[in-house]
Parts: structure tokens; sequence; C-alpha cells
């Protein structure tokens, strides 16, 4: 029996193989893998510092507990070369493989900017455990108790780190072209209180601007931004966004966009290919309109309706909302951003009540399609879910 | 008395301790917590939590 190839061992591989492991007792899976195929969480590499944690301590399963757990084979260190569609067959560093039915869950790369400056190359990203390990050995070498570190990008990603570090004693500069944090995803009221939080947190906000250059100066680096001011770090992190990983589906000729196209089922342009996660583009409504959504809620969600579908039940991925979590202890936030094409027409409403800000987004024909909160917490966030789609 | 983590962001419930904030006492069992209980953390649902022996 050929079995059921997944590639990849993130959150999304491993949350697939589950779901279909619950529904089908017998069925052949194979876990191919460039890294260790260590089980671990990427959104907690975000607040790891405060708790202290090493990149080991994240890791909650090996490779060898996983296959074990979901019964499943896993080849690590393997990287895939080719994926045959024709002939449904993966080409990879270690043999080439049969598959039944296939799934894509190969995640996102870090965008890199285009930096100039002799130390350009010494930029790090956090996508990755592997990641994690690096930027903590050259945070804390020698068991020094605090660097300089300056952030590139104050989105969702940068935010958080930029609190995480700060909470840990570290010295956090935090840099993005946009006039506020988080600007993309959250009502400009709300970025204006996380702008105050991180600031209080001591966090130096430098924003409107853009870093152009990171040099070698003095054993450490010097990042010179668009705005002149030079600042001295002993860490540059670079958290300015992902790209979904599209290097085999576009070798495989499969329909991609910003990431690999999916159906309502999660199927690819190919028979028998599926994808989801951080490399998918899922179908977001029934207009036709479709997005990356690089967030748990959507890999767990389509993890249970591709299973089933694989297993023989066709089942729609049914993406409901769900809300970010921003991890900003400082300033607790939940929120589902307005969809991209009500933005231009519609109009952010803001409520303060008391120590708490609520922000309701309403399209132009006055139905609320997005909101934020903060400080957020379960009964808030559920009452504010249940109101989406309503007219006020 | 059993513990089940969240694999999303490792927030663990004890049924000892249960989660007396949102209203679930001390000595619930696993499958008596309301399925539309969220991780306090992190916001995903009771069915991605996994039994952790710890």
């Amino acid at each position: 029996m050929k079995p059921i190839i997944i590639i990849g061992a993130g959150m999304a591989a491993y949350s697939l193989a589950r779901e279909v492991r619950k529904l089908d007792k017998a069925a052949a899976l194979l876990i191919i893998t460039a890294d260790d195929g260590g089980f671990y969480s990427k959104p907690m590499l975000s607040n790891a510092f405060a708790q202290k944690k090493l990149a080991a301590q994240l890791i909650s399963q090996s490779a060898v507990q996983m296959a074990e757990q979901i019964g499943a084979h896993i080849m690590t260190k393997t990287r895939v070369k080719h994926i045959d569609t024709n002939n449904k067959v993966v080409d990879t560093s270690s043999g080439a493989f049969d598959y039944a039915q296939l799934v894509i869950a190969v995640g996102a790369q870090a965008i890199r900017l285009g930096l100039a400056g002799d130390a350009s190359d010494h930029v790090l990203s956090v996508n990755h455990i592997d990641d994690y390990a690096t930027f903590r050995d050259k945070l804390l070498p020698d068991q020094k108790a605090s660097a300089r570190v300056t952030i590139l990008g104050a989105g969702l990603i940068g935010c958080e780190f930029a609190d995480d570090l700060a909470a840990h004693g570290h010295h956090v500069t935090l840099i993005d072209p946009n006039v506020l944090p988080l600007a993309a995803l959250a009502a400009p009221a709300l970025s204006q209180g996380l702008q105050a939080a991180l600031s209080a947190r001591g966090i130096d906000l430098r924003l409107g601007t853009t870093a152009t250059s990171v040099d070698h100066a003095d054993g450490a680096f010097k990042v010179t931004l668009a705005n002149g001011d030079v600042l001295a770090a002993d860490v540059v992190l670079s958290a300015v966004g992902l790209r979904p990983d599209l290097a085999l589906a576009q070798s495989a000729q499969l329909a991609t966009g910003r990431g690999i196209i999916v159906d309502s089922h999660g199927r690819t342009s190919a028979a028998d290919v599926y994808a989801l996660g951080d490399c998918a583009e899922y179908r977001i409504d029934n207009e036709g309109r479709t997005s990356p959504l690089p967030y748990i809620a959507p890999i767990l969600t389509a993890a249970r309706a591709i299973a089933k579908t694989l297993t023989g039940e066709d089942t729609e991925i049914d993406l409901k909302h769900s809300p970010v979590i921003v991890k900003t202890p400082s300033y607790p936030l939940a929120l589902v951003p307005p969809p991209q094409h009500a933005i231009a027409t519609g109009r952010w409403e803001t409520e303060v009540d008391g120590d708490r800000t609520v922000c309701r987004f309403f399209d132009a024909q006055g139905v609320m399609v997005g909101f934020g909160v903060a400080p957020q917490e379960a009964k808030i966030r559920q009452a504010l879910m249940a109101a989406l789609g309503t007219t006020v | 008395m059993k513990t089940y983590q969240c694999i999303v962001c490792g927030l663990i419930y004890d049924e000892a301790t249960g989660w007396p904030a949102d209203g679930i006492a001390a000595g619930t069992k696993w499958e008596d917590v309301p399925a539309d209980w969220e991780c306090p953390d992190c916001g995903v649902a009771k069915a991605d939590f996994e039994m952790v022996e710890i």
C-alpha cells in the first residue's frame, strides 16, 4: 500500500498526521523533513526568553517519540528535491518514494531585507527552533546579563520578541516604516496603546523609518537608519515577515500565488496533492478571495478537514474566524483583522471602558467584520467573536 | 488525576487544580471540561490539548 507522504515536520505536518491517525488506524504515513523532526510549537519561540527556556526545552517530543506516538515513519535530515505529480513520486536526498496522497507542509521563510553594510549577513531571523538556538547563543555569549537588540519590523512577531526580550532585561530598539506598531493588523487606537505600553517597558521605538545598513563596529554592530540615526547593537533581529516556501510547488508546476493555492478542501492544482500551514494560500470567502493565513488556528482547522478528505470523507475546510492573540504581556491584545478588501471603505469605532479599549471595524454596509481588544481575556474575546457579522 | 497540555502554547491543565478563573472547579475531569472551553493563554480549542505525564 502506498503511503500518505507529508513533507515537513512543523505544527501543520504533525497536526495533520495526528488527525489522520485518529481517523484511520491502518493508513501508512511517511513524514519527510529536512530538520531533526522534533515537535515544537513555533509560536512559543517569540515568548520563550522571559520563561528562560533553552531551545531543547521547547521540543516536547523527538522525532522518534513522534513516530511512535503517531504510528508514522519519519525520515529526518532528508531534503525533498522534486515532486513528480504525474507518476506520484517524491524524489529526495535519500531516494525516491511513491505516494498515494501527498501533503505539502513546508512552511514559510523569513523575508530578508536587502541591507547594505559589511555585517548585513549577520542579521538573524527566528522562524525555526534552530534559529532560536542561534539567536540565544548570540544574545547571551559568556553569560552576559543583557544585550542591545535591534529588531527590524514592529509587526506581530517583532512586537512579541521586543516585549519578551525587554522583560528579560535586554535593551531593545524596535524599527518600523509605519508610524505605529502592529499597523497592518490593529486599529490605530490599539496600536497607540501598544506603542505606549512598549515605551513604558523601556523599548526604544523608531517609527516611520527603516534600517539601511548594518556594519561591524567595536566588536558589535552599527545599524544606520534611513532617517540618519545610528544605533549600536549586539544582535540585529529581522522580523519583517514571512514568505511561503514555494520552491517545491513551483518546480512541480502547482498553481501558486503568494502561497500554494488550495481549494476549499485543501487540494492543490495537482491530483492527490494537498497543502496547509504557512506555505498555503487558502480560499477565505465564497467570492473566491484567497490569502495565506500564517496562524495556528487555520492549521488546526485545515488539518482536521484534510485528514477527513484523505481518509475518504470529503470535507470542506471551515475557516471560522479565530482571534489572533498577540503575546505582548505589557499590552495583551486579541484581534480579528478586517479583510483587506473592506479596509478602504469601512471604519473603526473605538470604545474605551475603564482601562480596556475595544475597537470594532464596520464595512461599508455597516457589518462588523473585524475587531481588536486590549487588555484581552476569554470572555470579551468570545463576546466580540459572537458579534462578528452583525450590524449595529 | 491527569494533566493535559496545550500543544500550541504549552499551558498545563491539571484536573486536580481545575481552572477556577473560568468556573472550572478543582477536580474537574478533562472529559467534563466544557467543549467550548478555550486555552486561557492562546485561545485554541479544548481538542488541541494532549494528555501528558508529568
